[in-house]
């Protein structure tokens, strides 16, 4: 498309963006609120940060959430693109179908009938909730995302590296590892972050599955807005926000200098230096 | 066969009825669902070729290419190696390389790394294989890119770090899919004889796919022309040029024009051509065509000579018409001379002197003659 | 290479991959598909069947809180005994009912307003210069990247009564008491939009971003009004992006959850919302069983079409 960046254009992304930001900004800035209410403005205060990680509820809960995230992503990226070879790469096996609508309709569904299909079947083989249910249960929603992701980038693999590597002796499952792998890395990274945030987010179907010992910090988050807030939970939130943020800014930075440096040494070479 | 064109060529082991061929294609056909790609296709080339196919976009000579490497299994038929039927056998067991069209360059790999990964897969020993990933690197003049990423290259140094992959392996067979097609016309010119002097120096059976006719004839030993899945003659360049074997093959290849017309009278190998407006010629190379059958005279523009006088009457065959365009290229000139039956005749002389003996101008008079073996006779 | 256009490269079965490579090839590709496979029928198929045969079960004291129904050895038997009592409960109860269409109603009134806001946006990163468009695309992620859960509950410090909105609002004396947004069906609005913006707009910007915007201005050169040019061909090549747009947000937001209960109240009904009380204030599986089913019966028709959409749009890719 041209670039002839109009008055409604600029107009609609500004107050697009400000919409989409506005109440994280708010968050944050309440989040060093010296009064207790949450919406009048007693000066300045960090003392939230400080009762936040005295607070060993919430700290159990975020262990618990980081570690179900973690285990939950890695198994999901590799279901996810074990998945996503499948759909690309096998035209044509019996059960496509049923496969293709099993592997996108999660991505729709949903989460209180997830959430609840899984408990039943948790309680129907007699497996007691808990770290272990949570995981399973997200590792089968997230899954799908991360199919879809490695998905889009399988389809515009050039299918001619693979042949090049056969036809210089590597069987097909040695190809895989040495070319095709690592040159679709970043999407199956991509997805595995999908997989993690999704995981470190959810609350309907954590609540649905989870047990005693196994909460996670969405579920802390939602018992403690349910009792009443104080703005110890903005503090959290806001550590989350930072956190997550400065994670996405590095990574696009780290691609941008990637993407700069790529272009010189292409300008290089064409240079013929 | 008296020597066609002007090269005389020594290696000719299609001719030897001694010499056994190294890759066969015999009864070959693909079908893709209800298209045809190659149809019933059989083929010999022999070791130590270099063996160009060529021909339009469709024609099938990408897959036979892909059949020999592997990656597409015939419907029918057989594709033998050294004798042996290929059949079954992966590509990644067989004694056969390629080189792809868009090269296919590992892109998370530096140069040597790509060089070295089909001696990897073969299980060589560290220090033989950076011995021969050295020798290909000088091979091909990029040692000093050892280290370099396919993206850090420009598009003939990716090029010939392709063609270093591919020959690293010492297959006996080389297989390139258009190689030159991405380069520009001067670095495409210069690959081309590197290609030629790769090939005789490395002792590798060349199979090219190409589209390029130039390409072909510069390169090749031997073109197999092929349209919609089946040869339509398999020749050296100078055969294929000089002695067409049907009108498509006359066409395809450089420029040509066609003296139409019934055999008058036949003696042995002479012929007399009358055509439709009644103008007769007498020529050779007539093959077998019988008398009273309709034929064509296939006859290069290089061979007729124009003048702006009639010719003397020994000089073989002559017709008057009219100047009716020039081309004028510099290192020759063409003409477009229009007969007294509207016939339009291409012919071509070198501009081999700085001023012309013989100036020629638009709607002048002239006069075309050509020699009776200055072309063939085509039946079909 | 028009030749291999037309050349099916992939192996396409995996009979053609054990000629072309041997037994070990053909058992990893077997594995790479039976993995995912086995994992999604236990896990998300055989779950769904699990839940329709709670729901034809009744309330117990007990844990599991239900009585059994069908076992394997019983089947026959009980097969007569089939007990849709919790069915005709739901669709005889106008509460149930109306929260099923108020769901639906309020998840298609969201999905409009998300798309009014979300086209706009998308558009105009559409048409943002080139360099500038990763950016965009970052920034329109990374809310997307922060707890959802929070977003929402920040929404409440906005719009409660003594929130900030109502605050702005009473300063700058456009209003003289406190607009009631929270817990009403607006404040779901306003949250549903907000939460689901970016499924919107990231379909809306890809469809877009692959116009072709001369088509616009060959229209304008032929005498079309810049907002005729608009309805008549920049929203059709959208279309697909409209469509994705849509579903992927309709159709999870008829069984919201978390927006409803803490924006909307007690006085709004979604459906969602009463599933989680059956099943955690009731302690009642069999009803919440039969209203997962029953919401999943409304919503096979909007999935059949989304995995329609995602198939055609696999099909484009190739």
């Amino acid at each position: 498309m041209n670039t002839t960046w109009s008055r409604f254009n600029i107009a609609s992304i500004v107050l697009g963006f400000a919409f989409l930001y506005l109440p994280i900004v708010i968050l944050v800035i309440f989040s060093f609120n010296a009064s207790k209410l949450v919406t009048v403005w007693g000066g300045f205060s960090t003392q939230w940060y400080g009762s936040l990680f005295r607070n060993q509820g919430f700290l159990d809960a975020a262990w618990v959430t980081i570690r179900v995230g973690v285990l939950s992503a890695t198994v999901s990226t590799i279901l996810g693109t074990l998945a996503a070879l499948a759909l690309t790469r096998y035209t044509r096996f019996r059960g496509r179908v049923l496969f293709s609508g099993m592997v996108f309709a999660p991505l729709v569904m949903p989460e209180v009938i997830t959430g609840l299909s899984l408990l039943l079947l948790f309680v129907a083989i007699g497996l007691d909730r808990g770290f272990v249910t949570v995981t399973l249960a997200h590792i089968t929603f997230t899954m799908c995302f991360v199919a879809v992701v490695v998905q889009s980038r399988l389809m515009t693999f050039d299918r001619s590296l693979e042949e090049a590597a056969m036809d210089l002796g590597a069987t097909p499952v040695r190809t895989f590892f040495a070319v095709t792998l690592p040159v679709i890395l970043p999407a199956i990274i991509s997805g595995w972050m999908l997989a993690f945030t999704l995981s470190l987010d959810d609350l309907v179907i954590a609540s649905f599955t989870s047990g005693p010992g196994a909460t996670t910090l969405p579920m802390k988050i939602y018992s403690q807005v349910r009792l009443g807030v104080t703005p110890e939970i903005n503090a959290a939130c806001t550590l989350l926000i930072g956190i997550v943020a400065l994670g996405v800014i590095a990574a696009s930075i780290v691609n941008k200098r990637r993407e700069v440096q790529r272009v010189l040494d292409e300008q290089t070479a064409q240079r013929g230096g | 066969m008296e020597s066609l064109g002007s090269i005389r060529r020594s290696f000719a082991p299609w001719n030897d009825p001694a010499a056994k061929p190294y890759i066969v294609f015999d009864g070959v056909t693909k079908r893709f669902g209800d298209f045809t790609a190659v149809n019933n296709l059989s083929l010999s080339i022999y070791e130590r070729e270099f063996f160009a196919l060529l021909g339009a976009s469709g024609c099938g000579k990408s897959t036979l290419l892909r059949m020999l490497a592997g990656f597409e299994e015939p419907t029918s038929g057989r594709i033998l190696l050294d004798g042996q039927d290929l059949r079954g056998t992966p590509p990644y067991r067989r004694p056969v390389n390629m080189m792809f069209q868009s090269y296919a360059l590992f892109p998370h790999m530096t140069v040597e790394s790509n060089i070295a990964f089909g001696l990897k897969q073969d299980g060589m020993p560290k220090a033989d294989i950076a011995a021969r990933v050295a020798e290909m690197l000088k091979l091909v003049k990029l040692t000093q890119f050892a280290k370099r990423k396919p993206h850090q290259l420009s598009g003939g140094q990716r090029q010939r770090v392709a063609l270093a992959r591919s020959v690293a392996k010492r297959p006996k067979v080389l297989l390139l899919d258009e190689p030159l097609g991405a380069l520009d016309k001067k670095l495409r010119e210069e690959t081309q004889f590197e290609l030629m002097d790769l090939q005789q120096n490395l002792g590798l059976t060349f199979v090219v796919v190409t589209h390029d006719q130039e390409e072909a004839m510069t390169m090749a030993d031997r073109i197999a022309i092929l349209d919609k899945g089946e040869v339509m003659q398999v020749a050296t360049p100078a055969e294929v040029y000089e002695a067409p074997g049907s009108r498509f093959v006359a066409n395809f290849v450089g420029n040509v024009n066609m003296f139409e017309g019934k055999v008058a009278s036949r003696s042995g190998d002479a012929v007399r051509i009358t055509g439709s407006s009644g103008a007769e010629i007498k020529v050779v190379n007539a093959g077998n065509a019988a008398a009273g059958s309709t034929v064509a005279f296939a006859i290069r523009p290089e061979k007729i000579k124009v003048s702006s006088k009639k010719p003397p009457n020994g000089a073989g065959n002559a017709m008057e018409g009219e100047i009716y365009d020039i081309a004028y290229l510099g290192d020759m000139t063409v003409y477009h001379v229009k007969l007294g039956d509207g016939q339009i005749v291409r012919a071509s002389a070198m501009n081999a002197s700085r001023v012309s003996e013989d100036p020629l101008n638009w709607n002048d008079k002239a006069w075309i003659s050509f020699a009776p073996d200055a072309g063939v006779v085509l039946a079909d | 290479m028009a030749d291999t256009a037309i050349t099916g490269r992939a192996p396409a079965t995996t009979a053609e991959i054990r000629r072309q490579g041997g037994i070990l090839s053909a058992i990893t590709s077997r594995l790479v598909i039976l993995v995912p496979y086995l994992w999604l029928l236990i896990f998300f198929l055989i779950p769904f069947f699990i839940v329709f045969k709670i729901s034809l079960s009744q309330t117990a004291v007990a844990m599991p809180p239900y009585t059994p129904v069908i076992g394997v050895s019983n089947f026959f038997s009980k097969i007569g005994e089939l007990n849709f009592d919790n069915y005709v409960w739901l669709t005889d109860d106008p509460l149930y009912v109306n929260a099923y269409l108020r769901s639906l109603l309020i998840a298609a009134v969201s999905t409009f307003f998300t798309l009014l806001i979300g086209f706009p946006i998308a558009y105009g990163m559409a048409r943002a210069p080139a360099t500038l468009r990763p950016t965009l695309l970052m920034l329109v992620i990374l809310p997307f990247w922060t707890s959802f859960l929070i977003r929402v509950y920040a929404w409440i410090g906005i719009l409660k009564p003594e929130g900030l909105l109502n605050q702005l609002l009473l300063s700058l004396n456009i209003i003289d008491s406190p607009l009631i947004i929270l817990n009403t069906d607006w404040a779901i609005y306003i949250g549903i939009v907000y939460s689901y913006l970016p499924f919107m707009i990231l379909p809306l910007y890809s469809s877009l971003e692959k116009m072709d915007y001369t088509l616009v201005e060959a229209a304008n050169d032929l005498g079309c009004p810049p907002l005729s040019a608009f309805w008549k061909i920049t929203f059709p090549l959208a279309l697909p992006g409209v469509v994705a747009g849509c579903l992927l947000v309709f159709i999870p937001a008829v069984g919201e959850f978390v927006i409803p209960d803490l924006l909307g109240g007690s006085e709004t009904l979604m459906i969602g919302k009463t599933l989680w009380n059956e099943f955690n204030a009731n302690r009642d599986w069999p009803v919440s069983s039969a209203v997962a089913i029953i919401l999943l019966l409304l919503l096979v028709v909007p999935i059949m079409l989304f995995q329609h959409y995602q198939a055609k749009a696999q099909e484009a890719e190739r």
